[in-house]
């Protein structure tokens, strides 16, 4: 069990600063995920965790220790890897034991942590097979296996699930979870699907450009984004951006899209916008906060009626695609209540947790 | 009908395919059996008119003549020389193979470079290489031999193993450094069964070059360490060649790489299937 600190961590690649200066603690026994687009430096991040890259600036803490000139088997640390890492000429239960075999764990220890970790990973009638005998979830399980043998410190994740098909993948990642709970090991893990982080994290660092944009709880960065980027990001379908010009007086606010129509803000939202009175700004709308009108509206709820363009069902829900101020967006309504495309509805939408951002700085500011 | 004709057509075209097999099989296969044979004659029967396929009786005393003579030691030399000089060129070249192909050392000509000292013809450096090993003292010595061999070698083994390590997922190597190994026991625990294949068929291939060299064995050595190939020339004389020591030599001499070979077989297949794939 380790927390891990890092401070002012750099990494270049040549003439490409992949890690820019990243501040990051992770408290002992969290659950901390690593997302943003490819690129962002998450795991090259992860690789300088483990010591599989050197940093070229700033200091790693794990568990108190500076490791920087530590080799990656002298960090006590366990990985996962994307491709799983399996040695194909070696039984499941040999590349289960691999890591004890190498710091040379007495035999019958090995066999013992062995028949745990694959009791607790479903995998004990495996044992004997070779990995090419065995389907990608099996693969992963294995690997995750020779992870939590190890009893490491400290487990680390480079996109574990990323070769896995939908269906499994939702699986793997309920295992992942409930393995945190019973093991409860700080993991460090690496993914570029939101949905994973989201799910996953105890907290979620979100990485664009080699730096930190924004961490914190996964609802936290959902519904407070410090910055469009991190609006964007997560939330399937993504929120949707719309230009509009803010418009305000006194207490009241309102955004006017350029294309026509006007929305008025509540007030809770109106209060920081009292000084910025025709400035350009992004109103980002989630799919989610649009429904179908009926009824009263509640407060801060506005209405707004639109023509159903494309219409995308998933079973429980139906994404719509709509014209709002000039651009297409999404609405995710509920099973039935669109039924054909060009049909007129009447949607509410709230505006108690609409997004608004400065297209200049990227920030959000209500 | 027509289903009927379709299969015997397809009989027939494996007929004459296995057929045109046999023949070419038969064509390769015997000079061999024509070189086995005639280490088995007497004098008369190899020069009988017309040639004997099979001799009256199997003697060996064409063979009891080398070893009287202590003519087999050149078979001896030759698997000492060839096999020390493919151990330590296996080994040196695998690690410098390892070297260029995860470090990057050298940047990206140096493995080009160092094929390209293959294509020098032999014939052109080995006059200039006697001279230095006159000056040295090297001609007619095992380690003479051994380190040119090797030197010859490495290049080969470098190109090859830097192809089948470069194979290796990255990955396999970065979990066996988390788990808890280091660097070596890395190439040893996890390259080396990766490569293993291609490590085979690499071996094979430097042992039958080391084994076959004629030109610098001819030149380098006197008495003390003639090779097999050398060896066989002294039965060739101006009046007459001794074909019954030179056919039961040239048996004693295919032994090894048949043997090799045999042995290698498996890995041979796979080793040199996998360069080909990686392209």
């Amino acid at each position: 069990m380790a927390d891990v600190k890092l401070s002012g961590v750099h990494k270049y690649y040549g003439n490409v600063h992949a890690v820019r200066g990243v501040d990051l603690t992770i408290a002992d026994g969290e659950f901390a995920v690593l997302v943003g687009p490819s690129g962002c430096g998450k795991s090259t991040l992860l690789r300088t965790i483990a010591g599989l890259e050197d940093p070229d600036g700033g200091t790693i803490t794990i568990g108190g220790a500076v490791v920087n000139d530590l080799r990656p088997r002298e960090r006590n640390i366990a990985m996962v890897f994307q491709n799983y890492a399996l040695y194909p000429y070696l039984t499941v239960s040999e590349n289960i034991a691999f890591g004890l075999r190498a710091r040379k764990t007495p035999e019958i220890e090995i066999r013992k942590r062995v028949g745990e970790a694959a009791e607790m990973l479903g995998i004990s009638n495996l044992l004997q097979r070779y990995p090419r005998q065995l389907s990608g979830g099996q693969r992963q399980r294995v690997a995750i296996g020779r992870a939590i043998v190890r009893k490491a410190d400290l487990f680390l994740f480079d996109e574990p699930l990323s070769n896995l098909d939908a269906q499994l993948r939702d699986e793997m990642r309920t295992e992942i979870k409930r393995l945190h709970h019973e093991i409860t090991t700080t993991m460090i893990y690496v993914t570029h699907d939101q949905v994973e982080a989201m799910t996953l994290a105890d907290r979620i660092v979100l990485l664009r450009e080699g730096q930190i944009e924004q961490q914190g709880a996964p609802l936290e960065l959902f519904e407070q984004p410090r910055t469009g980027f991190v609006a964007g990001f997560l939330g399937s379908p993504s929120i949707n951006l719309i230009p509009a010009t803010l418009k305000t007086n006194g207490r009241d606010a309102a955004v006017v899209f350029q294309s026509g129509g006007e929305l008025t803000l509540p007030s809770a939202k109106a209060r920081p916008l009292a000084s910025m009175d025709r400035r350009e700004i992004l109103v980002g709308i989630r799919p989610q906060h649009f429904s179908r009108a009926g009824g009263p509206l509640r407060e801060g709820t506005v209405s707004y009626s639109a023509t159903a363009d494309l219409i995308q069902p998933t079973g429980t829900r139906t994404f719509t695609t709509i014209k709002i101020g000039g651009i297409d967006a999404v609405a995710e309504l509920q099973a039935h209540d669109v039924s054909s495309h060009g049909e007129r509805i009447d949607l509410a939408i709230d505006l108690n947790r609409v997004v608004l951002i400065d297209p200049a700085s990227g920030l959000v500011i209500a | 009908m027509r289903i009927g004709r379709l299969p015997a057509r397809k009989t027939r075209i494996l007929a004459v395919r296995y057929l045109g097999a046999c023949v070419v099989t038969l064509l390769f296969l015997f000079p061999v059996y024509w070189l086995f044979m005639i280490s088995f004659k007497t004098p008369d029967e190899i020069y009988h008119v017309p040639p004997l396929w099979i001799p009256g009786q199997i003697q060996f005393s064409n063979y009891y003549v080398l070893f009287k003579d202590g003519d087999v030691f050149a078979i001896l030399n030759s698997l000492i020389v060839a096999g020390v000089s493919s151990g330590i060129a296996i080994v040196l070249g695998t690690l410098c193979a390892y070297s260029l192909a995860r470090f990057g050392t050298g940047g990206e000509n140096l493995a080009m470079w160092i094929i390209s000292q293959r294509m020098i013809p032999p014939i052109a450096v080995v006059f200039p290489i006697f001279l230095i090993y006159v000056y040295f003292g090297l001609v007619d010595s095992y380690f003479g031999l051994i380190l040119l061999y090797t030197a010859f070698n490495l290049p080969y083994v470098i190109w090859m193993m830097r192809g089948y390590i470069v194979d290796v997922p990255l990955e396999l190597e970065e979990s066996a450094l988390v788990d808890g190994l280091n660097r070596w026991e890395v190439i040893w625990k996890v390259v080396f069964p990766m490569v293993r294949p291609g490590l085979m068929a690499t071996s094979v291939f430097t042992f039958v070059f080391a084994w076959n060299d004629f030109l610098f064995a001819l030149v380098l050595t006197r008495t003390e360490v003639i090779t097999f190939p050398v060896m066989l020339t002294h039965y060739f004389g101006g009046q007459s060649n001794f074909w019954a020591k030179i056919a039961a030599m040239s048996v004693l001499g295919t032994l090894p790489i048949f043997v090799a070979v045999s042995v290698m077989q498996r890995y041979l297949v796979r080793g040199i299937s996998l360069g080909a794939v990686k392209g």
